[in-house]
Parts: structure tokens; C-alpha cells; sequence
């Protein structure tokens, strides 16, 4: 059979059922062979539209997506979307065309050294050089993608390779001697952990995207329940623990609760799962936690000490390492007495009480209430995507998770146009569930042309666009800390894009709100139209995000709650403890 | 701190310009980079030399494990393992000062590897500050053209 028959056949033994992408001169072997097998193409209007679409199934389902790109433009417009993954630790596998072998290396029309460009953003990448290596390269590819962190894999294949002939013989395992993720914890350093965790008085778990990806929240969720542990979440991690527990903190970082960040600033033992000390997470790492001892659990031992120095590192999944560490704390619990944290409780529960969430709901159309109302009026129960911004903040704030799996974002790289691709492939992945794409009017921008592929693939997503008129996180940031001067940041709502009729353009439903009364009446009817629905809601534009830690500012340095005076909590206690 | 480290990669096309990219992104300074191939066909060693400090090179140590053709990294140390270097050095001479540049190359264990009227060529080995040593000797005859090998290592024993 020929390369393509190969790498088609490859996929489907890989257990594929959609691909996204966009074919072109070199790629046309693969769309040919595509066009027999039962796999789902979806074609995008943009390459990166294909990327995040391919992610966000992924995200939604645990499977690796998967996405395609003829050579030269095609694959450069993938790079984005390809970073996205390898940020956010999304098993991905990206399949790029590339010119005939011969032609390789001599500027030849629509080449680019994909590989070469794509090495710093993959986990693994390939370009096939003999047909036969295909089915191989594919088994590999898809094993390095899904297995210990995930990642983006690329495979370049030469329009030669894929016209090539071969006799389909593919391995029972991938050889792969250099790569050996490691799942189980170190039994010592487990005790170690569950000895700290009974002796600390004031513990937090700080969890991030690792423990959705292994599956571990059911045994998070005992962790934390049975020993009573508050636990705070990164953007990555929304939905690991849920929302509504009360042993949640909510999100921490820039622009998490103040009760999260003041827990962190406090806290005698930090247990880190699956998460990496962003610094969007840590603020001013000097004074991060500066009184913590910190359990590191992560699958990645790159990740451990990197920015923040481990007390116990414990290298892998975090499913399997919670679940020895939950056994570990009962066999020693019989022995030793946990700790009393009435006193650290208490101190919780009094900023939780006093530092809510808050915004001032009197004046206009309020992007928090929109995304309130969204999270009502779908029970909660939604995958939401998002853009990057704003919109991403507000939606991590005022859309509480109880499940994993549900909130798809842009966390690492920060993807502009990322949430409609997504919620495409989202929707693709999860078609039984309401899939909404929280947006901002600048970043939707990015990918608006995905609407075109959410209609004929008939995806019925929601984008509940937050239009302010600006690139609103830009034109914050200029606010607080660049004068006012607001420099090429105005997108001028008034006059440019009218997204109603764009939407209608595109073969999708528009509906414009501009005053609180109508939105509910504008999600009902979007939940219920069985067509990909755009809602323009005109907000409050220049309503910001609080609370907010400054860039380098340290956590307990909080700025901008309306309702509640700034202060700092105890910075000046760093020597004694607090409780 | 200068370590060694001892690579072993899978002998595959782009594993050099992988470990490479990897140290130029993350901002890691490179000493000196030997690759050559082993007893195995399909492995090779890298000996790399880094200038790094102890928390940065278990930040090296780990990425460098990320990668997928890497089987092998150990840091070896000086004590207990055997390094190398090799120069190849193209020295000016006249016929005058010919036997005087050939004494210090024999003190130095040296071989000729080329001669010619106004020049000849030499090699050495050693560690890198014998060689270091044997440069700063000749120089004052001319260097006309040097080339060192970068630093390959093996443990010792076993």
C-alpha cells in the first residue's frame, strides 16, 4: 500500500475518529486516502483553527487529537496551535505534509523546515524518511503524545514518503529506549509526605492541570476530605476539586481569590499536584509561601524545584501517587494524632466571609453578570471554552466547576483565538453537552472564521462574546500601570466588526444585548436554537478584573477589590508564624 | 562550575541540533560539545561540557532526560573518570627555530603530523589545560591555524 493508505490505516488502529485540518499540494495523498476511511474530517478555515480544535477535543475527551497541515504556510500556521498544546501539556498529534525528499533543504516552493521550527514546542517530533517507517512512527507518536506528561508530537511527511510503497507490518510496542515516564511514587518519600500532611497545621493543596489530565480527582477529592485540607486551584486545574466544596479556595495566582493567595502567604505545607509554580500562580517568588514546606507531586521531574524548591519531591502520576499517599495517611494515622487546625480554619473561614468575590452590579451591562447568568441558566453544567483575557478571567471567577474536563483554556501560552476552535472540537468530542465560548471581542477576532466550519460541521457551540470595545486585559494593564494611556488598545466597539451580522454572514444565529434585562432571555434562546449561536453582549468597557496581583508583586499584594479596602495581610510577620 | 557530562543518545538524524536547541533556549553555556559514535551502532555519546551552577545543572540534567532519544546522562566526575582533548595545532617555524618548536611538542607528547618549509603541523592530547599550556608555549611562534576537539570522557573502572 502507499505511505498514505499507511498512515490513514495507522490512525485508525490508534482508535482516531476525527481529524482537523486543512489539505494542500503535498498533503493531497493523505486527504486522499482520508477520503475512503471512516474517520471524521473536519475541515477549518485556518490551520490554527484546526490546532485548537484537535486540542480542545482532546481536553474534553483525554484522547489525543489530532490535526493536519499541508507544508510551508500550513504547518507555520499550526505552530501556534501546536504551542498551545505543549504549554498546557496536551497530548496532540499534528501531521504536517512536506516537500518530495529530494527537494528537502533547497528553498523549494511551499517549504519550511517544520521540524526544525517545531522543536522547541513538541514533546517528540518526526520526519519520515521511508515509507516503511510509518505505521512505527505513527504507534510512537501517539504513544509519546498520551503517556507520562503529555505533549504535541509532529510528524513531517514528504509528499514522496506518502506516494511510496510498503507492506504494512507495524510493531506490538513502540521502541522507544530513551523514554520512560515513571507512574509510580517513591514509597519512602509517599510516607514522608503523608507524615507531614498529618503533622501540618496549616496544609493546602495547590492543584493544578496534572490532576485532570491523570484522573485523579476522585482521589484528590479524598485526600482533601478526609484530612480536611483546603485546596486552592490554578486556571489549568479548574474543576479538579469542586467549586462548591467547602474545602475549595477557589483559584489562586494574579487573579485569584484573596482567600487562596492569603492561604498561600500562610500556609505551614504546600501540596503541589500536577502543578508547576506559573508565575502567574507564585507572583514575587521571593515571597512566595515563604513559610511553606512543599510536597511536589508531578509526573514531570523537570517540573520539580524549577521554580520553587521541593521539600519532598515525589516524581509521577498523580493519580497513582495520590492513591499511595491516601493509603499511607491511614496506616500511619492509627499511630499518630493529626494535627489541630481549628485555628487555621477559622482564619479561612473568616476570609472567605470577608473577601468574596465581588463586583458593582449597578452600573450597565456587567461582564461578571453575564457569565453569572451563563453559569445559572446552564445549571452550571456547560463545557466552557475560553478566549484569552478578560473573558477568560471573568469566566474562571463566576463560572464555578464541579467536574473535570469541563473548562477548556488557553492557561500557559495564552492563546488568543483559542475558545471557539476549542469549542468546536469540544463540541465534536462531547456532543451531548451545551459547550459555550466565554470571549472577549478582541481575541475572537483571532479565529471568528471558525464560525464558517462550526455551521457546516454543525456544531451547536455558543460564543457569548464580552465586547467592551477594547483588548481589555491590554487596556487594564495600561490603566494600572502605564498612566492611562490606552496605545493601540481601542478596538472601537462602534464601529468595527457589527459581530451580529457576521455571525448571520457565517449561517449562524446573532444576538446583540446591550441592557441586563435582556440576557437571560438571550442565553435561553441561545441554549435552546440547535445551530451555533453568537451572542454580542455590550458590557461595561472599561470594567477590569480584581482582584489582581500587580506583575511582581507578591500575593498577599492585592489591588483593585471595589468593595473592600486594599490591604496587606501580615507582611510584615515573615519571621514569626502566623497562627 | 564546569561539569562533564556523558550523553548516551540514540544515533538518530536531529539528536544534536535537539540537545543543542535545548541548551541555547533555556540559556545554558556550552563548554564544549563532542559526539561520536559508541560500540553500538545505533547509539552515540555526546560529551558535553557545561558552565553551570548545582541547581542549574539538575535543571540541565532533567530537560536533557526529557528528551526522547536521550537513553543515558551521567555527570562525571573528575576523579574518577578519564577525559580528553585533542588539538590539532598548524605552528610557523623557520629553520632555525624548527628543532626548538619540535622539543617542546616531544615534552608535551606530541606527535608531527605535517611538515612543511614554514610550517608544521601537530597534535596533542591531554587534558584541556595541558593543551591550554602547550598553546600558550608555542604561541610565541605563531599559531597559524588550531583546532580543539572539545572534551571527550569515559568513567573509569568496570
Amino acid at each position: 500500500m502507499t505511505g498514505a493508505r499507511a498512515l490513514v490505516r495507522s490512525l485508525e488502529e490508534e482508535g482516531v475518529e476525527i481529524v482537523f485540518g486543512i489539505p494542500g499540494g503535498v498533503l493531497l495523498p493523505v486527504f486522499d486516502a482520508l477520503y475512503e476511511s471512516k474517520i471524521r474530517k473536519v475541515l477549518t478555515r485556518h490551520e490554527q483553527g484546526a490546532a485548537h480544535a484537535a486540542d480542545g477535543y482532546a481536553r474534553v475527551t483525554g484522547k489525543v487529537g489530532v490535526c493536519m497541515a499541508t507544508s510551508g504556510p500550513g504547518a507555520t500556521n499550526l505552530v501556534t496551535g501546536i504551542a498551545n498544546a505543549y504549554m498546557d501539556s496536551v497530548p496532540l498529534v499534528a501531521i504536517t505534509g512536506q516537500v518530495a525528499t529530494n527537494l528537502i533543504g533547497t528553498d523549494a516552493f511551499q517549504e519550511a523546515d517544520t521540524t526544525g521550527i517545531t522543536l522547541p514546542i513538541v514533546k517528540h517530533n518526526y520526519l519520515v524518511k521511508d515509507p516503511a517507517d510509518i505505521p512505527d512512527v505513527v504507534q510512537e507518536a501517539f504513544y509519546i503524545a498520551r503517556t507520562g506528561r503529555p505533549g504535541p508530537v509532529l510528524i513531517d511527511l514528504p509528499v514522496d514518503v506518502a506516494r511510496g510503497e510498503l507492506d504494512y507490518r507495524r510493531r506490538d510496542h513502540p521502541v522507544l529506549p530513551g523514554y520512560k515516564p515513571t507512574y509510580k511514587g517513591h514509597k519512602k518519600q509517599i510516607r514522608m509526605a503523608a507524615r507531614s500532611i498529618l503533622e501540618a497545621r496549616s496544609p493546602v493543596l495547590y492543584v493544578g492541570g496534572g490532576v485532570i489530565t491523570s484522573g485523579a480527582a476522585g482521589e484528590l477529592k479524598k485526600l482533601a476530605v478526609e484530612n480536611g485540607i483546603h485546596v486552592t486551584h490554578t486556571l489549568m486545574g479548574k474543576g479538579a476539586f469542586p467549586e462548591s466544596h467547602p474545602l475549595s479556595l477557589g483559584m489562586l495566582g494574579m487573579h485569584g481569590t484573596r482567600c487562596a493567595n492569603y492561604a498561600m502567604c500562610e500556609t505551614d505545607l504546600i501540596i503541589a499536584v500536577g502543578a508547576r509554580f506559573d508565575d502567574r500562580i507564585t507572583g514575587k517568588l521571593s515571597e512566595f509561601a515563604p513559610r511553606a514546606k512543599v510536597i511536589h507531586i508531578d509526573i514531570d521531574p523537570a517540573e520539580i524545584s524549577k521554580n520553587v524548591r521541593a521539600h519532598i519531591p515525589i516524581v509521577g502520576d498523580a493519580r497513582q501517587v495520590l492513591k499511595e499517599l491516601n493509603a499511607a495517611i491511614a496506616e500511619i494515622r492509627a499511630e499518630t494524632k493529626p494535627a489541630d487546625r481549628s485555628q487555621w480554619n477559622a482564619v479561612i473561614k473568616e476570609w472567605k466571609e470577608k473577601y468574596p468575590l465581588a463586583y458593582d452590579r449597578d452600573n450597565g451591562l456587567k461582564p461578571q453578570y453575564v457569565v453569572e447568568r451563563i453559569y445559572a441558566l446552564t445549571k452550571g453544567d456547560a463545557i466552557i471554552c475560553t478566549e484569552v483575557g478578560q473573558n477568560q478571567m471573568w469566566a474562571a471567577q463566576y463560572y464555578p466547576m464541579e467536574k473535570p474536563r469541563r473548562f477548556i483554556s488557553s492557561g500557559g501560552l495564552g492563546t488568543m483565538g483559542y475558545g471557539l476552535p476549542a469549542a468546536i472540537g469540544a463540541q465534536l468530542g462531547s456532543p451531548r453537552d451545551l459547550v459555550f465560548d466565554i470571549a472577549g471581542d478582541g481575541s475572537v477576532q483571532m479565529t471568528i472564521q471558525e464560525l464558517a466550519t462550526a455551521v457546516l460541521e454543525g456544531t451547536p457551540i455558543k460564543v457569548a462574546i464580552l465586547n467592551n470595545g477594547y483588548l481589555g486585559m491590554v487596556r487594564q494593564w495600561q490603566q494600572l500601570f502605564y498612566n492611562r494611556k490606552y496605545s493601540c488598545s481601542c478596538l472601537e466597539r462602534e464601529r468595527t466588526p457589527d459581530f451580529v451580522a457576521l455571525a448571520e454572514a457565517y449561517g449562524a444565529k446573532g444576538i446583540r444585548v446591550k441592557e441586563p434585562e435582556e440576557v437571560d432571555a438571550a442565553i435561553r434562546e441561545a441554549i435552546k436554537a440547535p445551530c451555533p449561536v453568537l451572542i454580542d453582549f455590550w458590557v461595561e468597557p472599561e470594567e477590569n478584573v480584581y482582584p489582581m496581583v500587580a506583575p511582581g508583586a507578591p500575593l498577599y499584594d492585592m489591588i483593585g477589590d471595589l468593595l473592600y479596602p486594599v490591604e496587606k495581610v501580615h507582611p510584615e510577620k515573615a519571621e514569626e508564624p502566623f497562627l | 562550575m564546569k561539569h562533564t557530562l556523558s550523553v548516551l543518545v540514540e544515533n538518530k538524524p536531529g539528536v544534536l541540533a535537539r540537545v543543542a536547541e535545548l541548551f541555547a533556549r533555556r540559556g545554558f553555556n556550552i563548554d564544549s560539545l563532542a559526539v561520536g559514535t559508541t560500540e553500538r551502532p545505533d547509539i552515540s555519546r555526546m560529551t558535553i561540557v557545561v558552565d553551570v551552577a548545582e541547581h542549574s545543572l539538575e535543571q540541565v540534567r532533567k530537560q536533557l532526560h526529557k528528551l526522547v532519544n536521550v537513553i543515558e546522562i551521567s555527570d562525571l566526575d573528575p576523579e574518577t573518570s578519564v577525559a580528553r582533548e585533542l588539538v590539532l595545532a598548524k605552528i610557523k617555524v623557520t629553520s632555525e627555530n624548527r628543532s626548538e618548536v619540535i622539543e617542546i611538542v616531544d615534552i608535551f607528547r606530541g606527535n608531527i603530523v605535517d611538515v612543511s618549509r614554514e610550517s608544521i603541523i601537530v597534535e596533542v592530547t591531554g587534558s584541556a589545560q595541558k593543551l591550554s599550556a602547550f598553546e600558550d608555549l608555542v604561541k610565541a611562534y605563531g599559531i597559524r591555524e588550531l583546532v580543539r576537539t572539545g572534551k571527550v570522557a569515559l568513567p573509569r573502572g568496570k
